[in-house]
């Protein structure tokens, strides 16, 4: 099975020649970003275990380019939440968000991240998405490997598509305002 | 003559340093300038994982640090000149074996200061 040839990320369209390649900035950049993402694991609980395995060999994040992990914001491009996030916990996650240098992307992973899970009690945050903009929600209690890698890849797909002056627009801007971020 | 054929051949050098320092400062700048930027209050907060940080990070430190660092420097040049002195040993006879032995005796008298003052007594 080591023989085999490895998958590739196929190239762009655009114009191909003897020893040259030319297609538009955007898609290049885009693909450069989606298949190079730096994750920050902001594992709390068990999602985060499962997080784990997904590192590991048998599931391989890293197959992704997401081999690098960061716990600094400041040289992350993915914020991964994963675990139950009680109110205290709020706006500690809201400054590690912010801490981040743009472009940045959240993926809520697991039920309590996406909209509290099981725990609807009086200290757990109904959500992250109450404090911060989440572009991806995987949902599951705890999520299998193979669906993290899943929303990684939809994660993949936004990052390859975005303009690069999406921070410019105002349906941008409006959602950031909305979360009181600058 | 052959003063004046060195010194201009070595301007091929000067000019492959120009441009490579010139490559760095140009994209340094270009970066820095061209690169847009978002900088809010909350963003450019010393990075504490979430929280307030508190204090300053400049807090004094114990001297042994810097003291092994120094001496290490110290002894590692020494080091650095035996390798010459090693690979012409035979070429430099007794003459050159007296001068380093004369150069290493002055460490001596140096190291055996260190250890009397404790230098390197780790606590």
């Amino acid at each position: 099975m080591s023989n085999e040839k490895p998958t590739i990320v196929e190239a762009p369209d655009g114009l191909a020649g003897e020893g040259f390649f030319a297609t538009s900035l955007d898609k290049v950049v885009g693909l450069a970003r989606a298949n190079s993402i730096w994750p920050l694991p902001f594992a709390t609980s068990c999602c985060g275990i499962e997080f784990m395995a997904t590192m590991a060999s048998h599931y391989d994040l890293g197959r992704f380019g997401a081999e690098r992990l960061s716990f600094s914001p400041r040289q992350a491009d993915l914020l991964m939440v994963m675990g139950t996030i009680a109110k205290k916990m709020g706006p500690v996650l809201k400054q590690v968000y912010l801490q981040m240098a743009e472009p940045r992307w959240v993926i809520a992973v697991g039920a309590c991240a996406s909209s509290g899970g099981i725990f609807d009690t009086y200290s757990v945050l109904q959500g992250i998405d109450r404090v911060i903009p989440v572009d991806v929600y995987v949902p599951g209690c705890p999520p299998r490997p193979e669906q993290i890698i899943d929303g990684i890849t939809k994660i993949q797909e936004l990052v390859k598509n975005e303009s690069l002056r999406r921070r410019n627009s105002t349906e941008y801007k409006e959602l950031l305002a909305s979360y009181g971020i600058e | 003559m052959e003063t004046a054929q060195h010194s201009a051949s070595y301007l091929p050098i000067f000019i492959q340093f120009l441009i490579a320092g010139g490559f760095v400062a140009t994209t340094i700048l270009g970066t820095h300038l061209l690169g847009p930027k978002r900088n809010t209050k909350k963003k450019l907060e010393a990075f504490e994982c979430g929280i307030e940080s508190q204090g300053n990070a400049r807090l004094p430190f114990s001297i042994k640090y810097f003291l092994t660092a120094i001496l290490f420097v110290l002894f590692d040049v020494e080091v650095i000149f035996m390798y010459p002195w090693a690979t012409n040993f035979r070429a430099l006879g007794s003459e050159g074996f007296l001068a380093m032995l004369l150069f290493m005796g002055l460490l001596l008298l140096g190291f055996i200061y260190i250890i009397k003052k404790g230098a390197l007594k780790w606590e």
